[in-house]
This record gives structure tokens, C-alpha cells and sequence, in this order.
């Protein structure tokens, strides 16, 4: 995904008229839900009060980001089978959520990764590690989305030059700080489910207008995309973009397994399982976002070969070489300008809501975590005090986006969302599934685990192509490339695990009572459902 | 977590028959079905990486094997979430409950 070349057109004000229509219903219901926005339980978790089906809905709006959407479209409408590999890595991830890790946490914590961690281990250390490695991940899923704002207000307004760039994404920015001072966690969770109805109603009218055109017969779609495109049949194949030699393989080998493993460690994700109050809501919430989520993946194949067949490669690739516009593209050529207008706002909408659930994931990491446990060592005097740190993260957080957000502006954007991914699954991952299923399992090595990850995992990237010694790299100009592959995760994953077993056993702590108090908990709901009824 | 809580011993919860049972259907369950579909993902990743020529295979019409191998990902994820929704239903969810009943009025009666 490189800087668009050129804005594909369509009615400005109409797609400016649409998106502020969703702004102002969303705010309405932010509003709505800040009345009762008082604890921090309403603040982080929206009062656990969820229902599952709900939760699954915000899930599936938080996951299926502008990334996933426009990228996995343009994606399969320029290499074919090959944009298909990604959507499903996206998808089997959710297994792993759904059978180790969804009900699990739900028991053991309250709002954030660290909660689950500082159950059985020594405080401090341990949930400085968690907010440490939450804040990268998060800090890089936001610059990936900021990015993306700049990328698609070139594609879609015509705004080509930097500087109204920066003012759209200034403008995103602060709506984003507005949902989630406002609204908190209850009122972000509403954003998510307003946006992934739209998003997912969206892709299923072209998916189905795309089918109609060729009689809802796939081979026949599939045959007039690759008629259409310039490698032919090749499109249907895979290695179109990844099989050309050695090490294009072992990089997609390497991003398969960060895709499947790094799911159940996005902390924005794992955020998500405390707005439900129960274990079994938790399941239903994952059993709800897998269904819309494979749906939609499902939808992008036909929206991606769609493009292809009635758009074409060349045009889209004209408009955006990363071939972002290929949905848009496509909603153009269907349904005209009006169809492009919705597809165009959405677009945005998914942006504001993505960011918007990074943003209070990353503000409640800190207050809850740094402010609240470390700082204050668990004795928050003032019940409000969390709180307001944490609308005061949220604040600083915002402007920090915003501001690297216009740095990254023309960044390669789908390089920073496979770097959270790889450092969620490396730095994240291991320490959730040692802590909850390994009784050795302790603070030394969580500790070695998190920070061996993700200082492994980021500075692989740091030597990597995707930094240095080509044209393509975020530095073009330096060379310092010796790991030859972007995306760590073959390597880094491994590693972290490895270092948190070496950390276990290295250290002598082991604390038999509280690790029986925490199974038993994980796995009963003892307290965790009781609280509900206070 | 709760206020009317007494701690329960835990250890003792952890070593009641009902606990174990509990963790057994569990694990039984999660371990093997999370690596059946690790396995058949990365199967499915090497062919696709390594083994073009395999999945470019005609079955009928322009759909191949690797489509076809695709879309099976996606069945298989539907399946095991069922699958397991149906396990965690009628095997654990009733086993937890009595736990928790049993631990939590415990807690009360003191």
C-alpha cells in the first residue's frame, strides 16, 4: 500500500454528506450512552452488561478493520488466490480465541491482559509488562488506521496534497477522542455494532449484485476475472504474489502463523471479552463474531475477483498500487456514485470505530494498570481517580495518533498491521496460554517472555526489508536489511515461547495456592459471574 | 471478587472429583481439537506456499483444489466452533455450575 496516485472520483459531497450522517447518529448514541457511564466498569468494560450476541457484533466491528476490508479486496482483485491466504488466516485465528482463551480470561480479569497475568504473579513487574506490550500494539494498529485515514481521503475526496491530508486525519482523530471521553467503553461498543451492520450489509449487496451479474455461478465470475486480468488464469492460482522464490515463501509462511496466533493476542480484542458478564456470553460473544467475520471473508472474494473482472487490474492499480480502491472501484462501477458515496463512508466509519477501540484499550492498560497498580499500588484513594486518568490517556493517546498518524501518512499500511500482529503474537500470546494453563508458570517467566518477544519480534523488523535496503522500505535510502524476511513471526514466535519456559524454570517462585485459586476460578466463573448481581 | 465471599480453600475445590472432571472434559476437548486445526492450516499453507501445481488442479469448471481447500478452512472453523459450543454446553457448562453453587454457598453459610 503505497500513496494513492490518483482519487478515483464519485461525488465528494455526497460521500462528506453520508459519512456525516454516520457521525451524527453515532454521536447520538454515544450521548445516550454516556448517562450511565459513572464506574470504572462502565468506563473499560461498558458495566460487563453485553450480551453476547452484542459483543460478538463489536468484535467482528473492531476486528474487521480498513486493513481487512479494503486490503484483502484489492488484494485478491490484483494477485488473485493469493489476497484469499490472508482472510483466512484471519478467520482459523478466532479458534484459538474461541477454545483457549475467550472464557478463560473472561473469568480471571477485570479489564485488561495485565489483570490476568498479576492473578498469580508478582504484581508490578508483571502488569508493567502486559501495558508495555499493549501500548506498542496498540500504539502500531493506530498508526496503521491513521494511515489508512490519509491514504483513503486521497482515494476517495481527491484531497492529494499532505497538508489536507493531515487536516482529515486531525479530523478523525479528535472524533475519535470525543467517542471515547464521551462514551467510554459502553459507547465505543455501540460504534463497533453500527459499523459492522453497515460494513457487513455494504459487502453483502455488491457480493450479491456482483453474483447476480454472472448468474450466481462462481466459476463463471472467476473465469471473467481472469479473462480480465493481465497473468490470465494465473489469478486462480496460488504464488502469484508470494510464490516467486525462497524467501517470498518463507515470508508468507512466517505471516500465516503471526495471522493465527496473533489474533487471541490483539489486546484490543482480548479487551472486549470483559463487556460480557459471563464466561458463557464470552463464548457466545466469539461463536457470534466467527460467523460474521468467515461470512464477510467470504464476501471479499467475490468483492476481490469482482473487481477484477468488472473493474480491472490496470485500473485499480492506476488509482492505488497497494489496490486499496478495488471495493470502492467496484461499488462505482455498480451502483454509481451513490453506492461509492456508502462504500466510501463506511470505509471511514470502519476507520473511526477501529481506532476508536484502540484508543481505550490502550487508555485503560495504562490507567488500570500503570496508574491504579503501580503507581498507586492498588489503593486508588478516589474511586473517580482511575477514571479520569484514563480519560486523560485516552486524550494524550488521541494526539499521539494524530501526530504519527500524519508522520505515517504514506507509509506502507499493511506492513504496520502485520507488525502488530506479529508482536501481539509474540509478545502477547505465549504469556496468556503459559499463564492460564502452565501451573510452573511465573513472574520471571512472564517477564522474559513479553520482553524477549517483543524485543526479538521488533527488532527483526527493524533489520528487515521492510525498514531498509530497497526502494520499497520505509528507509529507502539506508541498508542495514540482514534478516531477510518482513514479517518476524516464524522466528520471533518460537523464541518468546522458548524464553518464557527458560524463564520459568530458571526461577524458583511457584505459588501452588494461588495458581488452584486461579483454575478453579478460570474455570467456574466462581466470583466472576457472582459480581454480576452486586 | 464478591463481597459475601469466605475463601474457599481452593487447593481442596482444585482436588474435588467434580474439579478434575471439569478440567479433564476441558482439556480433552481444546487440546487436541486446537491442534487438529493448527495442523490442517499449516497444511494447507505449506500446499498452497510449496505445492502450486497441486492446488492449481482443475476440478470442475474455473474452481481448483486450492479454492476448494480454502473454503474447507472456512467449513472446519464453522464446525469446531459447533462442535465445541455443543461440548461446552452439555459437558461443562452444568459441571461448572454445580461447582460454583456448591463453592459460593458454601462461602454464604459461614
Amino acid at each position: 500500500m503505497n500513496l494513492a496516485q490518483g482519487s478515483i472520483g464519485g461525488n465528494t459531497g455526497l460521500n462528506i454528506g453520508i459519512f456525516l450522517v454516520f457521525v451524527a447518529i453515532t454521536l447520538v448514541v454515544v450521548f445516550r450512552a454516556s448517562k450511565n457511564t459513572k464506574t470504572a466498569a462502565d468506563y473499560y468494560a461498558g458495566g460487563h452488561a453485553f450480551t453476547g450476541p452484542q459483543n460478538g457484533i463489536a468484535i467482528s466491528g473492531d476486528y474487521l478493520s480498513a486493513a481487512s476490508f479494503l486490503g484483502i479486496a484489492g488484494a485478491i482483485a490484483l494477485y488473485g488466490y493469493d489476497g484469499f491466504l490472508y482472510s483466512i488466516g484471519f478467520l482459523v485465528a478466532w479458534l484459538v480465541a474461541l477454545l483457549l482463551v475467550a472464557e478463560l480470561l473472561r473469568n480471571t480479569g477485570k479489564y485488561t491482559m495485565g489483570d490476568v497475568l498479576a492473578f498469580r504473579m508478582r504484581q508490578r513487574p508483571v502488569r508493567a509488562a502486559a501495558a508495555t506490550s499493549t501500548l506498542v500494539v496498540s500504539f502500531f494498529y493506530l498508526l496503521a488506521q491513521m494511515a489508512a485515514a490519509g491514504l483513503l481521503v486521497a482515494l476517495l475526496l481527491g484531497v492529494t496534497d499532505k497538508g489536507g491530508q493531515a487536516v482529515v486525519i486531525t479530523i478523525v482523530g479528535l472524533l475519535m477522542i470525543t467517542y471515547v471521553l464521551i462514551g467510554g467503553m459502553k459507547g465505543t461498543t455501540w460504534v463497533q455494532i453500527i459499523k459492522a451492520a453497515l460494513l457487513i450489509t455494504g459487502a453483502a449487496v455488491i457480493t450479491v449484485w456482483v453474483l447476480t451479474k454472472y448468474g450466481l455461478n462462481l466459476s463463471g465470475l472467476l473465469g471473467a476475472a481472469a479473462d480480465a486480468h493481465p497473468k490470465g488464469d494465473q489469478i486462480l492460482n496460488p504464488g502469484l504474489q508470494y510464490g516467486t522464490d525462497g524467501t517470498s515463501k518463507l515470508n508468507f509462511l512466517s505471516l500465516g502463523l503471526a495471522l493465527v496466533l496473533g489474533t487471541a493476542g490483539l489486546p484490543h480484542i482480548l479487551m472486549r471479552f470483559y463487556t460480557v458478564p459471563t464466561a458463557k456470553e464470552a463464548r457466545r460473544s466469539v461463536v457470534w463474531a466467527i460467523w460474521l467475520i468467515g461470512i464477510f471473508y467470504l464476501f471479499t472474494l467475490v468483492l476481490g475477483f469482482g473487481a477484477a473482472a468488472i473493474v480491472g487490474r490496470d485500473k485499480i492499480a492506476k488509482a492505488d498500487p497497494g489496490g486499496n480502491a478495488a471495493a470502492p472501484m467496484l461499488a462505482d462501477a455498480l451502483g454509481g456514485s451513490f453506492l461509492l458515496g456508502i462504500i466510501s463512508a463506511i470505509a471511514f466509519a470502519t476507520i473511526l470505530a477501529v481506532v476508536a477501540g484502540l484508543t481505550i484499550t490502550a487508555s485503560a492498560s495504562f490507567a488500570h494498570d500503570i496508574y491504579a497498580n503501580i503507581i498507586k499500588k492498588g489503593e486508588v484513594d478516589d474511586k473517580d481517580a482511575e477514571v479520569r486518568v484514563a480519560r486523560r490517556t485516552a486524550v494524550v493517546i488521541g494526539i499521539l495518533a494524530i501526530g504519527g498518524g500524519i508522520a505515517a501518512n504514506g507509509q506502507n499500511v499493511a506492513f504496520l498491521v502485520a507488525l502488530a500482529f506479529a508482536v501481539a503474537a509474540s509478545a502477547n500470546l505465549p504469556t496468556i496460554l503459559y499463564s492460564l494453563f502452565w501451573k510452573r508458570f511465573n513472574t520471571s517467566g512472564a517477564l522474559w517472555s513479553i520482553y524477549g518477544g517483543l524485543i526479538v519480534c521488533v527488532g527483526l523488523i527493524v533489520f528487515s526489508p521492510a525498514v531498509s535496503g530497497n526502494s520499497k522500505a520505509m528507509f529507502p535510502g539506508a541498508d542495514f536489511d540482514w534478516f531477510p524476511l518482513s514479517n518476524p513471526g516464524i522466528v520471533s514466535i518460537p523464541v518468546s515461547f522458548l524464553l518464557g519456559w527458560i524463564g520459568t524454570v530458571l526461577s524458583k517462585e511457584h505459588d501452588q495456592k494461588k495458581y488452584a485459586e486461579m483454575e478453579v476460578r478460570s474455570l467456574t466463573g466462581i466470583g466472576a459471574e457472582k459480581a454480576v448481581g452486586h | 471478587m464478591t463481597t459475601t465471599e469466605q475463601k474457599p480453600d481452593w487447593e481442596e475445590v482444585q482436588a474435588s472429583p467434580d474439579f478434575v472432571l471439569l478440567r479433564r472434559r476441558l482439556r480433552r476437548f481444546v487440546f487436541p481439537m486446537a491442534g487438529l486445526f493448527l495442523v490442517w492450516y499449516l497444511l494447507y499453507v505449506l500446499l498452497a506456499d510449496y505445492a502450486p501445481g497441486f492446488m492449481s488442479t482443475r476440478l470442475f469448471g474455473n474452481i481448483n483444489i486450492g479454492l476448494v481447500f480454502g473454503l474447507l478452512q472456512f467449513v472446519s472453523t464453522f464446525v469446531i466452533t459447533m462442535l465445541y459450543v455443543r461440548h461446552a454446553n452439555k459437558n461443562l457448562d452444568p459441571v461448572a455450575e454445580k461447582i460454583r453453587n456448591e463453592v459460593e454457598s458454601r462461602g454464604e453459610e459461614k
